[in-house]
């Protein structure tokens, strides 16, 4: 295997992973114009719901039947968004509509802490670990390399997720709703949209995707505090790429950062972190507003 | 023992005040009170921060309690005074830590303070230690920069600095005629990372001067993704991959690594990984060389000798009270603090047997030497001020049996063989061939 096809299939295997966790920040900003810091929160608790849910999957009999730990990964997801979803953002950032978008994000980021401190008192600071999901799916040999099947299980999650997404806001009545909320939310109220449910909705959709992230990340890795500061900021180096608010965008974003970071790390490893902020850097330079994000007048 | 936090602390001195009632705890002669600064929050509280305070807090009950522990140390409390503690969360940074300092040293009047894991903490607390004349005691943090750029009258470090793990470590692997015709390097991007891989390619480059060094990754701190330097590493194929990560980092790393069979084409040699054993127990593959910065954890349970009956008993003590073994940082926590009820007892003999100033305090551990359960503890460098401690490498096998992981193969090197001499800077001492090194 060549080092072009290793960086290619490294690449898309953190692209995938990318893309869940960022496709929901950009559909929050995108119908809600919420920047929301608080999503790293949210990967983070879907990450402990789903080492909680399936640790108990395995401890009531699951060893039976491995296989139904991926339902249980999904399943603390949709809880995540069930509970918290709601309760964000009816509960506190429906009185910040309308308001300044830095006001928003300070907001966002008060939560993003009281719910680092809140995953502390659930879960504590002793690390959490379900490593059976991971392994299931045996290796899959690609030239000299093992890669682990799970990894391309999260690949085809996120082509998966990205089809909905798009299908949903392009093909559907729900679809045609939303991006009419997004355009006008005002117009639409007085077209009888209910813009309340939309958004409610929406950021549930957005928190379900940012659980999602955390849950299919918890079986590789050793869930710990502070899991979710290093995804929120490369999430949004994803969504500043692609454009905010915009579903293709973050899907090259994620593939952008994926296969470059991946480059890097084979060809120029000092260059790691550098690369995926020199790539934002760049596309910046030519498309202030991202790469699919409309360009707007701004008002002075 | 009593144990408060600061706050409450505060609020109950600032009521005595108040009050005008007698004078704060610290006055009194018949207790000792220390200020505990340790990880209670953050990345380094489950790897480190939490199990130093859960030892440091057995062996203080233990000594409060009295008789529970061989001599010489069966004699109750520090010199018979009751220990009080008073414990801070390490942290949020190196500003607040001095801010924390400065409370624990004016507003709690701390006798001592035994703290910090964090090097950035270690290098900010000093200055302000001597400024305040506050004896105090930097149990685990590695960076050597401490003393060899510094210089200090009221600060001691009771655990030897970080150049101990990797050249232990290089020595190991020529002990072990291990053949290393290339290696590479994983490592956390920041000074922990760095300076272990610079201390580790240069015992290298004396050892094993033909070793090509294949590639040195230094993903981000907290990454929790390494699908892409695993496959860097499987690529290149080093006989050798060295990693200085620990707490979630490390975890994370091993569960892919081990899933890709890393470990099976490439020796993985941990410089300070025995911590995760407790969390991993058998996804930790066999055949890891590992080091725990001393004979710590596993190492010093298979070491026996004088020191077997020390160590059983904070060993036996700790499992029986958090049904998991000790790893590495209860043991620093324990030699720290060991090494200050040494000083005081001292001190206390010199002074008639009243409670030491920390000017006594200072005078008694320039120099001291004690044992521990990681060994025998010199204050042999920075004119007494920074310990050297003997080490340990050995290599991982679980055991199906028990159900429990066992360190075979371990070799015990002197403290004078992987520490540098006082007045040598580590750098130096490793980019010269290890002048002055004692080993058998």
């Amino acid at each position: 295997m060549d080092l072009a096809a290793t960086i290619l299939v490294d690449g898309l295997i953190y692209a995938g992973w990318l893309f869940i966790v960022s496709v929901g920040l950009t559909l929050v900003f995108g119908v809600l114009n919420i920047l929301n810091i608080a999503h790293g929160s949210l990967y983070a608790i879907g990450a402990y719901a789903s080492a909680s849910l399936v640790g108990a999957y395995f401890a009531s009999g699951g060893d039976a039947f491995p296989y139904g730990s991926y339902a249980a990964l999904i399943l603390a997801a949709v809880l995540v968004a069930l509970v918290l979803g709601p309760l964000l953002e009816r509960g506190l950032l429906r009185f910040f509509y309308g308001r300044d978008e830095v006001l928003n994000v300070l907001v966002t980021y008060a939560v993003f802490l009281i719910l680092e401190d809140v995953m502390k008192l659930i879960w504590g600071v002793n690390p959490y670990f379900v490593y059976e999901p991971y392994t299931l799916l045996g290796d899959v040999e690609i030239g000299p390399l093992f890669y682990v099947g799970y990894d391309f299980a999260v690949i085809a999650a996120a082509i998966i997720v990205g089809l909905v997404v798009w299908l949903t806001l392009n093909h559907t009545q729900i679809g045609k709703v939303v991006l009419a909320v997004i355009h006008d939310s005002e117009m639409s109220q007085t077209m009888g949209v209910n813009v309340q449910r939309v958004y409610l909705g929406a950021f549930m959709a957005g928190a379900f995707l940012a659980a999602l992230g955390g849950a299919l990340t918890a079986p590789m890795i050793s869930v710990t505090p502070g899991l979710g500061v290093n995804v929120i900021i490369v999430a949004f180096a994803v969504v500043i790429i692609g454009g905010l608010g915009s579903i293709p965008g973050a899907a090259i974003g994620a593939l952008m950062v994926g296969i470059s970071r991946a480059a890097s790390v084979h060809l120029l490893p000092e260059a790691e972190l550098f690369i995926i902020y020199f790539v934002m850097a760049i596309v910046l330079l030519f498309r202030p507003e991202g790469l699919f994000a409309k360009t707007q007048a701004r008002k002075i | 023992m009593k144990t408060t936090n600061s706050k409450i602390g505060g609020l109950l001195a600032t009521m005595t005040l108040a009050v005008g009632l007698s004078g704060p705890a610290a006055a009194e002669e018949d207790t000792f009170k220390i200020g505990v600064i340790t990880f209670l929050s953050g990345q380094a509280a489950e790897s480190f921060g939490v199990p130093a305070w859960n030892g440091g807090k057995l062996l203080v009950d233990m000594l409060n309690e009295g008789g529970k522990l061989p001599a010489p140390y069966d004699q109750k409390g520090f010199g018979g005074m009751n220990i009080e503690v008073v414990v801070v969360d390490e942290a949020g940074g190196a500003t607040k830590q001095v801010q924390e300092f400065r409370n624990l040293v004016q507003r709690e009047e701390v006798d001592a303070v035994v703290g910090y894991v964090s090097s950035g903490d270690c290098l900010a607390i000093p200055p302000v230690a001597d400024e305040l004349k506050a004896f105090t005691i930097l149990y685990d943090c590695g960076t050597p920069r401490v003393f060899e750029d510094g210089s200090y009258e009221y600060v001691f470090r009771t655990a030897a600095h970080a150049t101990m793990d990797n050249v232990s470590l290089a020595r190991y692997l020529k002990s072990r005629n291990f053949d290393v015709p290339s290696f590479a390097g994983l490592n956390q991007d920041y000074a922990w990372g760095q300076d272990s891989w610079a201390d580790f390619t240069g015992a290298m480059n004396q050892l094993y001067p033909d070793a090509e060094v294949k590639t040195a990754l230094f993903p981000k701190f907290g990454a929790g993704q390494y699908g892409t330097e695993i496959s860097a590493l499987l690529r290149e194929k080093p006989a050798l991959v060295h990693s200085s990560n620990w707490g979630g980092d490390l975890q994370g790393f091993l569960i892919q690594a081990t899933a890709r069979g890393l470990h099976k084409r490439s020796q993985l040699a941990l410089a300070a990984g025995d911590h995760v054993i407790p969390q991993l127990q058998d996804k930790m593959p066999d055949g890891i060389f590992l080091g725990a910065r001393g004979v710590n954890g596993l190492a010093a349970y298979a070491r026996g000798g004088e020191l077997e009956e020390l160590t059983n008993t904070m060993w036996e003590a700790y499992e029986a009270e958090y049904d998991t073994f000790p790893v590495q940082a209860p043991f620093r926590m324990w030699q720290a603090i060991f090494g200050l009820k040494t000083a005081i007892e001292k001190a206390m003999a010199e002074n008639g047997g009243t409670k030491p100033t920390s000017e006594e305090l200072a005078a008694a551990m320039q120099g001291l030497s004690w044992d521990a359960p990681s060994g025998h503890i010199e204050m042999a460098l920075a004119n007494g001020h920074q310990a050297i401690q003997p080490n340990a490498i050995g290599t991982t096998k679980w055991n199906a049996e028990t159900g429990k992981m066992e360190l075979v193969d371990v070799e015990y090197y002197d403290a004078r063989c992987v520490n540098p001499p006082d007045g040598m800077k580590s750098q130096e001492w490793i980019a010269q061939g290890f002048p002055g090194a004692q080993c058998d």
